[in-house]
């Protein structure tokens, strides 16, 4: 019987050594490509704007856009737009996902409840959501707690639906083993399902990253007094593009990073796959 | 059959239900296992095989009859049946320690006194080097032995095996099953063997079960005698009552490919 550990490689050839050299250049080669296009873009931009050949009123131009930074940073409400909207994103990305993950472990438990629910389902993750943005301001009224309603409403249908077919793709068999042992459905759940699902799990956190950024920016330009929706808003309504277009790329950054988290996350808990 | 055995299925019957309507499975089945006993039951494919392991696991009621172990009807699974399936259903999140534990967990037993034992059981049958592995990490035989000692880790009397070996290539499927019979006889385990493999059967097992086509009945009922100075199933299949056990056996499956 073979193992396949890592332990038993043959000692390091000379092609081998080539062959990881090979490797090691086309992904430095594509890197480089990355940066070079992101430079590229930001280079011509701000030349162009220069030069006259586009309305740096209307587009902007990279100089300004670090101007604007600096000035808000100075009159410290950079800090005040970003951690508002980071944290009405936060808030609504893990309500989201813990409620959604809650629901799908109810609608598994009971099939009954999961053929009654599918077709509202079906429905509630039809429409879109941002429909429903009057609604939620006069029920819950114009402030922070509907943005972050609205964050959550976008993110929980998808999270429910998603998790809950996570969990029904669940291998029977390893289900039947679980209960030769005897175990209960609590047993069932805790032993196998969720842990098998929490690739699904991340997957969906994933998606509802990007989804709680639409909800919170959204909910922002309908309501708030404060954020990075509101900026970029505001910014569109006395047309001042600088601050429209910092607002954009700070949430373009804020995004990445929190993916990037979420990414963190899955590399740390499934260990096992690597 | 005149002492009641260790396992015993008297006059049960087994139907599925679907929209289609009602699929018998099993037949009036008579069954006595005697401790220490290692059965083969072999027929045609979807002639109930399993169904036969499930009822005795206690996952499904017989529709009619009773399924008795030491005496006593089965009302649902208990620590004395382990079940090992197809396939071997390792917990790819959790290590090969952490698998083999996985039913004195949830049988609530995992102490540190069990824990050495498997951890014993693990090193005697050679994977006590791999307890801190992944199963991806293990090839199909290993993962298979892996999931063995898991059922045997909660110590259960009765084994029954659902054409463990199917999905494994042709050599590994030899020596794991010289493996598993040594194991099981060592343990002192009774067990039961379902496998669509006549060789398999015959080299194993001291008593192979045939059963008819659904709904199955057991057509007979075979005691395997095989001379032979080594007691391990590769060299038992060279022994010469091999081949008439076989060829009985295959008659009695009445196989028809179209």
């Amino acid at each position: 019987m073979s193992m396949s550990t890592n332990n038993n490689k043959a000692p390091v050839s000379e092609e081998h050594l080539a062959y990881l050299k090979k490797v090691r250049r086309y992904k430095l080669s594509i890197r480089i490509t990355q940066i070079a296009v992101l430079i590229v873009f930001i280079v011509l931009w701000e030349v162009a704007a220069s030069l006259g050949w586009i309305d740096a009123f209307i587009t902007s131009q990279p100089s300004r856009i670090v101007k604007t930074i600096i000035s808000l940073a100075r009159e410290g409400e950079l800090f005040r737009h970003v951690s508002i909207t980071m944290l009405e994103t936060i808030i609504g990305f893990t309500v989201g996902t813990i409620l959604g993950t809650l629901i799908a472990i109810i609608l598994w438990w009971s099939d009954f409840l999961a053929k009654v629910a599918d077709p509202y389902l079906v429905v509630l993750n039809a429409l879109p959501k941002i429909a429903l943005g009057p609604i939620i301001i006069v029920w819950v009224g114009a402030g922070p707690v509907s943005i972050v309603v609205m964050a959550l409403l976008i993110s929980i249908v998808v999270t429910v639906i998603g998790v809950l077919n996570g969990f029904l793709e669940v291998n029977p068999d390893k289900i039947k083993l679980l209960k030769t042992f005897g175990a209960t459905k609590t047993q069932v759940l805790s032993k196998v399902i969720l842990p098998a699902s929490i690739p699904t799990i991340i997957s969906a956190l994933k998606i509802n990253v990007g989804m709680s950024w639409v909800g919170v920016i959204v909910g922002e330009f309908l309501v708030s007094r404060a954020g990075l929706g509101y900026l970029a808003v505001y910014g569109g309504q006395v047309f001042k593009l600088d601050l429209v277009m910092t607002s954009v790329m700070i949430l373009a950054v804020a995004a990445a990073l929190m993916y990037q988290g979420v990414a963190w996350l899955e590399k740390k808990y499934l260990r096992w796959r690597q | 059959m005149s002492k009641q055995g260790i396992v015993s299925l008297e006059g049960v019957c087994m139907n599925y239900q679907d929209l289609e309507g009602e699929t018998p499975a099993l037949k009036n089945i008579d069954l006595e296992v005697q401790e220490g006993e290692f059965i083969g039951i072999v027929g045609p494919s979807g002639c109930g095989k399993s169904t036969i392991l499930s009822l005795i696991a206690g996952l499904i009621k017989p529709c009619s009859g009773q399924v008795k172990i030491e005496g006593k009807e089965v009302e649902g699974p208990s620590s004395k049946v382990g079940y090992m399936l197809q396939q071997d259903h390792l917990f790819e999140w959790r290590t090969i320690l952490q698998n083999v534990m996985l039913g004195l967990e949830i049988q609530k037993k995992a102490n540190e006194e069990n824990k050495k034992k498997v951890m014993k059981l693990l090193d005697t049958y050679g994977l006590g080097d791999f307890k801190n592995h992944y199963p991806r990490q293990l090839s199909g035989g290993m993962r298979q032995r892996v999931a063995l000692i898991r059922t045997l880790a909660v110590d259960p009397k009765i084994l029954l095996l659902d054409e463990p070996f199917s999905a494994l290539d042709y050599q590994t499927r030899l020596a794991l099953s010289d493996e598993v019979a040594d194991i099981i006889k060592k343990e002192k385990k009774t067990a039961l063997l379902v496998t669509h493999d006549i060789s398999e059967a015959i080299s194993m097992c001291n008593r192979v079960i045939v059963l008819s086509k659904r709904p199955g009945v057991i057509k007979s009922s075979h005691d395997i005698h095989l001379s032979g100075e080594k007691r391990n199933p590769v060299s038992l299949r060279k022994a010469p009552e091999f081949r008439e056990y076989f060829n009985i056996i295959w008659e009695e499956l009445d196989v028809h490919v179209n």
